[in-house]
C-alpha cells in the first residue's frame, strides 16, 4: 500500500515547477496572454524537447509512456502558475488517437504531437451543452469512400492554436453511434474563430465545419468507448490544473493575511479570515485525495475510473469556485485590481469550472452508478 | 502508486474474514448478552483487543497496516466493538502504556483488555471547553494523597464508570499548560457526585461531576506532577485513521439513497428530485474523499512519518457530513420529518438529534480550523 508519488514523479514536479517558475512567472502569463497566439513559441519547442508533450503517448510513438497519474503532477504544476499552452489540449487529442486509432493513424500523427511539431484538441462539445454522447449530433454525410462533415462545435480547447482537430460525429440513432475525424484545420470547409473567455489564460474556439472532406484513412469509427474513456482523462487533467491553480490563489491569499495589518494585528488572526482559509485546504487536499484515486484508477483500467473522476471534477467545480471567489474577497480592495494576481485564479475558476462536465453533471453520473449497483 | 497489499497483508485480511463469517451469519442477533459474551471472549483471544498495543502488556502488537484492514473489515461488516471498555482503549490504555508506571500498568492495563468495568474522562469544566488548558479543578498535596476539589462537565458515561482519568490544576501559579497534572481517580470515592444532564435526544449519557475534598492516593498520579497536558495530548494522538468512521458514513450514505428512493416528493421518489440526488452525490464526494484523504495520511504514516493537523481535514468532514446526512433525510420525509416515530420507527430522527456526541466532543469544527490556519497555514495564533 502506497498512495504517494515515486521519486521519479517528484523529480518530474521539480522539473516543471523549476522550468515555470523561471520562464513562465504570472507576470510573463499577463504579457502572453495578451498576445493573438495566447502562448509561447519559444516555450513550445523548449517543453516539447523536455518531453512533456510525449509523456503519455506511447514509446512506440515517440512518448515516454507514462501514466495520468504522471501527467497529474504536470498539470499541477502548470496550473500554479496558470501556465498558458496548448499542452492540455494536444495531450488529449494524442489520448483520443492513441484509444481509438489503427496503428497506421497513431503511427501517422501521434509521434508529430509528441515531438510538438504539430498542435492538436479535441472538437466534442457541442451548442446543446451537454457532455454526454447524447450531445454528440454532428452530422456525417458520405462521400466517396469518406463522409463531409457539416455543423458546429463549441468550447474547442486551443482550436485556433490546433492543425488537426479530433472531431466527434454522429453515425447513427443509438446513443453510442459516434466516430472520430482527425481533420486538418487548413482544410476546405474548416473554420476556427476564437471566443475569448474571461480567463485570457486559457483559449477556446468555435469551429465550424461546412462539408469538411474527411478521408476514410481519417475516421476512427466506433469510437465511443474511447471518447469516453477521453473525456473521463480530460476531466481528471482539468481537475489537475485546478489542484495547482487553487493552491495558488490559497499561497496568494495566506501571503496577504499574514502580512497585511489592520485593528494593529495581521488580519490572518481574525477567524473570519483564517476559518475560509482553512476551508479552502480542507477542499484542495480533498479533490486532490480523490483525484490522485481516479488517476490510478485510468492507468490501471479499473472500472472504478468514472466514478472516481466524476467525484474528483464534481468536488473540484463546486470547491474551486468559491475558492475563487473567496481569494478575491479576502484580499479586499487590493483583490478587485487588474494588476493583483488574485482576480487570475477567479478567473480561471470559472473557466474550469464546466469544462468536460460541472458538478451536476458529475453528481449525475456518480447517482447513476448507485442505481447500476442497487445501492451506494 | 499501488493499492495493493502484501501477502502477509491479504493473509490477514482472510483469517478477519473468515473470522466474521464463522460470528457473524446472516440473522445474527449481536444484541443477544450469550452472543456478545462469547464473541468478547474469542476476540480477546485473538489479541485483537487492544490490536496496536505491545504485546508485553497484552496487546496484538499488530502493524499499522493490519490495524487498518482489521478496523476496516469490522466496520464493513457492521461487527460490534473489539472490546467493552471504550475510553480505555481509546484513550486511558494508551496514556498508561506511556507514561505509567509498572504497578500502574499490572492493575489497569489487563482489566481494560477484558472489559471489567468502564472509564470515564474528566477533561471539561464548566469555564472550560475548547479551551481545555484553562481549567481550574484544584488538586492539593497533602501527605501522600491529593485533595480534589472543583467541578467537571460533559464526562461521558460518568455515572457508569468505576475509573476516571481526570485533569487537575496542582500549580496554579505557573504557566497555564504546565500546572496541570493527570490523576486516575476510582468513582466511588467520598466527596465525588455524579449528575447526570439530559442532552437533546432525551437521553443522558454525559453527566457532571462535583469533587468536594476527594482524597487521591500519589501513587494514582499518571506521570509526573505538572506533566497532565502533555500526558493528554499524546494519548489523544493514539487516535489514528479514520477508516471505520469512513465505512460508518458509507453505510449511512447507503440508507440514505434507500431512503429517498422509497419516500415520495411531489408524487414521485425523492431520489429523481435532481436537487436531492445532487445532495447525496455531495456526501459521496465528501466520504470518498474522506476514505482518499486517509489512505494519504497512512501512506504517510507507513513511511514513519507523525501525522499532524492534517488529521482535522477528515474531523471536518465528519463534522459536516454527520449534521447534513441527518437533516436531508429529515428533509426527504417531507412533512412526516419531525414527527417521532411515523417513518423507519424514527431512526432518522434520532439520527439527526444526536450529533453533537461527534461533533463537539474532541474539538469543535472551528478549533479544528483553528488548528489547520496556525499549524499547517501559518497564519497567527488568536
Amino acid at each position: 500500500m502506497n498512495f504517494g508519488f515515486t521519486e521519479e514523479q517528484e523529480l518530474l514536479r521539480q522539473e516543471v515547477r523549476k522550468l515555470l517558475d523561471a520562464a513562465s512567472p504570472l507576470e510573463t502569463v499577463r504579457k502572453v496572454a495578451e498576445t493573438p497566439e495566447g502562448y509561447s513559441r519559444e516555450l513550445w519547442k523548449q517543453i516539447a524537447e523536455l518531453g512533456w508533450l510525449g509523456l503519455t503517448i506511447p514509446e512506440a510513438h515517440g512518448g515516454a509512456g507514462l501514466g495520468w497519474v504522471d501527467l497529474t503532477v504536470v498539470l499541477e504544476e502548470m496550473g500554479r502558475t496558470l501556465f498558458p499552452s496548448p499542452f492540455l489540449a494536444t495531450t488529449l487529442a494524442a489520448a483520443a488517437i492513441a484509444d481509438a486509432g489503427s496503428d497506421a493513424q497513431k503511427q501517422r500523427w501521434l509521434s508529430r504531437l509528441a515531438d510538438g511539431s504539430r498542435i492538436a484538441t479535441l472538437a466534442v462539445l457541442e451548442a446543446g451543452d451537454r457532455p454526454g454522447p447524447a450531445g454528440i449530433q454532428l452530422a456525417a454525410t458520405p462521400l466517396g469512400d469518406g463522409f463531409a462533415l457539416s455543423g458546429e462545435k463549441v468550447q474547442v480547447l486551443d482550436g485556433a492554436a490546433a492543425d488537426l482537430l479530433v472531431v466527434a460525429f454522429r453515425t447513427g440513432r443509438a446513443a453510442d453511434d459516434v466516430a472520430l475525424a482527425v481533420v486538418e484545420r487548413s482544410a476546405p470547409g474548416v473554420a476556427v474563430e476564437n471566443t475569448p473567455s474571461i480567463d485570457a489564460t486559457k483559449r477556446v474556439a468555435r469551429v465550424r465545419l461546412d462539408g469538411a472532406r474527411i478521408a476514410p484513412d481519417a475516421v476512427m469509427g466506433g469510437a465511443w468507448p474511447a471518447l469516453a474513456r477521453t473525456l473521463d482523462r480530460a476531466a481528471a487533467a482539468v481537475t489537475a490544473e485546478m489542484v495547482g491553480a487553487a493552491e495558488g490563489a490559497l499561497h496568494l491569499t495566506v501571503g496577504y493575511a499574514r502580512q497585511r495589518s489592520q485593528f494593529g494585528s495581521p488580519i490572518g488572526r481574525f477567524q473570519g479570515v483564517k476559518h475560509p482559509l482553512a476551508e479552502m485546504y480542507v477542499d484542495v487536499e480533498s479533490w486532490k485525495s480523490l483525484l490522485y484515486w481516479a488517476a490510478w484508477c485510468i492507468d490501471r483500467g479499473e472500472a472504478d475510473a468514472p466514478r472516481a473522476v466524476s467525484l474528483a471534477k464534481a468536488y473540484a467545480s463546486e470547491a474551486f469556485a468559491r475558492i475563487g471567489i473567496d481569494a478575491v474577497q479576502l484580499h479586499g480592495g487590493i483583490g478587485y485590481t487588474w494588476e493583483y494576481d488574485a482576480q487570475l485564479y477567479l478567473k480561471r475558476s470559472k473557466w474550469a469550472r464546466p469544462i468536460f462536465g460541472d458538478s451536476d453533471f458529475h453528481y449525475d453520473r456518480v447517482a447513476a452508478g448507485w442505481r447500476a449497483q442497487g445501492a451506494a | 502508486m499501488d493499492f495493493d497489499l502484501s501477502p502477509a497483508e491479504e493473509k490477514f485480511r482472510a483469517e478477519v474474514r473468515a473470522f466474521l463469517d464463522e460470528m457473524l451469519p446472516p440473522g445474527t442477533d449481536t444484541n443477544d448478552p450469550k452472543w456478545m459474551g462469547d464473541w468478547l471472549r474469542r476476540v480477546r483471544a485473538k489479541r485483537w483487543v487492544g490490536f496496536s498495543w505491545p504485546r508485553e502488556v497484552g496487546g496484538g502488537g499488530g502493524s499499522i497496516m493490519e490495524q487498518v484492514i482489521l478496523k476496516e473489515e469490522m466496520a464493513k461488516r457492521k461487527a460490534p466493538a473489539l472490546g467493552a471498555c471504550f475510553m480505555g482503549l481509546a484513550w486511558v490504555g494508551p496514556a498508561i502504556i506511556q507514561y505509567g508506571s509498572e504497578a500502574q500498568k499490572q492493575r489497569f492495563i489487563p482489566d481494560i483488555l477484558d472489559g471489567k468495568y468502564q472509564w470515564c474522562t474528566g477533561y471539561s469544566e464548566p469555564g472550560s471547553g475548547s479551551d481545555l488548558a484553562s481549567l481550574q479543578c484544584r488538586a492539593s498535596r497533602d501527605g501522600d494523597h491529593y485533595v480534589v476539589d472543583g467541578q467537571k462537565i460533559w464526562t461521558s458515561i460518568a455515572m457508569w464508570s468505576k475509573w476516571m482519568i481526570l485533569l487537575v490544576r496542582t500549580d496554579p501559579t505557573s504557566e497555564k499548560h504546565e500546572g496541570i497534572t493527570c490523576l486516575l481517580v476510582e468513582m466511588d470515592t467520598p466527596g465525588i457526585t455524579v449528575r447526570p444532564i439530559r442532552n437533546m435526544s432525551g437521553g443522558a449519557m454525559f453527566a457532571e461531576v462535583f469533587f468536594d475534598r476527594v482524597r487521591v492516593p500519589v501513587e494514582n498520579r499518571l506521570g509526573a506532577e505538572g506533566q497532565g497536558w502533555q500526558v493528554t495530548v499524546s494519548a489523544l494522538a493514539f487516535e489514528r485513521s479514520s477508516i471505520a468512521e469512513v465505512e460508518g458514513l458509507r453505510r449511512k450514505l447507503e440508507e440514505l439513497v434507500e431512503l429517498a428512493r422509497g419516500c415520495v416528493k411531489n408524487g414521485r421518489p425523492a431520489l429523481e428530485d435532481d436537487a436531492i440526488r445532487r445532495r447525496i452525490a455531495r456526501f459521496d464526494a465528501r466520504i470518498e474523499a474522506m476514505r482518499m484523504n486517509g489512505m494519504r495520511f497512512l501512506t504517510k504514516q507507513l513511511k514513519g512519518e507523525p501525522l499532524g493537523a492534517e488529521t482535522s481535514i477528515n474531523k471536518l468532514h465528519r463534522a459536516a457530513l454527520e449534521i447534513e446526512l441527518g437533516d436531508l433525510a429529515l428533509e426527504i420525509e417531507g412533512s412526516a420529518g419531525h414527527l417521532e416515530r411515523e417513518v423507519d420507527g424514527g431512526r432518522w430522527q434520532r439520527f439527526a438529534l444526536s450529533w453533537p456526541e461527534v461533533v463537539i466532543g474532541g474539538g469543535t469544527p472551528n478549533i479544528q480550523k483553528n488548528i489547520i490556519a496556525e499549524r499547517v497555514l501559518g497564519l497567527p495564533k488568536d
